[in-house]
């Protein structure tokens, strides 16, 4: 059976520019599996090292959260749409000053991003 | 390689409304649009309209934000529903420089664009823009066109 995925911008560069993939599955995890199977560039930003789903993606299908259902075992047919969400979240920290110099090039620090040059 | 990001005047306003409506606590909101025909290597998009979202942190709104998945998906439905695409995504940072936090990269996501903008006792500041490097190392700042002109609905 055909489902589709629908692929969030962000990911569209690792998934060969398409905004879905239709694929034959009958879970939720066959789906993503068969997804990473085609687009292998896509696991780093949707699973971590542990092979489970980074905590800042959800899956959708159709209009119901899998955290909800079954996880990567729920269940799909013919006609469904799972939809990958990204998590959107951010917000200041305690910030030193940044170094001076560089071009455009952001130094990662213990604590913060900083980033010397000017947009 | 050269990336940015054009806003029409408007809509910056718009954000910086926001931004100082908001103030003391931080918002945040969807960027619609497209990549530029003219921007090569997708380096170059214009936001055509904003979606103002809501804060959905219950604490720590000052120095916080987070969406709910249901509003990043109303945000996608509304880019689908004008033939335009979410490019990225503004917040501000209340009393604090225009700059991605490390709290910031790790919820990144590549190829966005992350608009923010200081607002320091309620009155806007800078606006600046980030785009996250493919490895998540850090990020890339990105130049703002800002130009005279309305928004697209």
């Amino acid at each position: 059976m055909s489902v589709r995925v629908m692929i969030p911008t962000p990911l569209r560069p690792y998934a060969g520019k398409r905004d879905h993939v239709d694929v034959a599955a009958s879970t939720v995890g066959e789906a993503l599996a068969f997804l990473l199977s085609e687009h292998a560039e896509l696991r780093r930003h949707l699973y971590q090292d542990d092979g489970r789903l980074r905590s800042f993606v959800n899956v959708y299908v159709n209009d119901d959260d899998i955290r909800y259902l079954q996880k990567e075992a729920t269940p799909v047919h013919d006609g469904d749409i799972v939809s990958i969400v990204p998590s959107i979240a951010g917000g200041t920290a305690v910030l030193a000053s940044c170094l001076p110099g560089g071009n455009n090039v952001a130094l990662r620090t213990r604590r913060k991003v900083c980033l010397a040059g000017e947009p | 390689m050269t990336m940015g990001i054009r806003i029409t005047a408007a809509l910056g306003e718009e954000i910086r409304r926001h931004g100082a409506s908001g103030y003391p606590h931080e918002v945040c909101g969807a960027l619609l649009g497209r990549e530029s025909a003219g921007g090569g290597n997708g380096t170059l998009r214009e936001v055509l309209a904003v979606l103002p979202l809501e804060n959905r942190r219950e604490e720590s709104r000052h120095n916080r934000f987070s969406l709910a998945p249901d509003d990043v998906r109303q945000a996608e439905r509304a880019a689908r529903e004008r033939s335009l695409e979410v490019v990225g995504w503004y917040h501000t940072h209340p009393d604090h420089p225009a700059r991605p936090s490390e709290f910031d990269r790790e919820h990144a996501w590549p190829w966005y664009s992350y608009v923010i903008l200081s607002v320091t006792s309620r009155v806007p500041g800078e606006m600046t823009s980030w785009r996250l490097a493919d490895d998540r190392s850090g990020y890339a700042a990105e130049r703002i066109e800002e130009a005279v002109g309305g928004r697209e609905n």
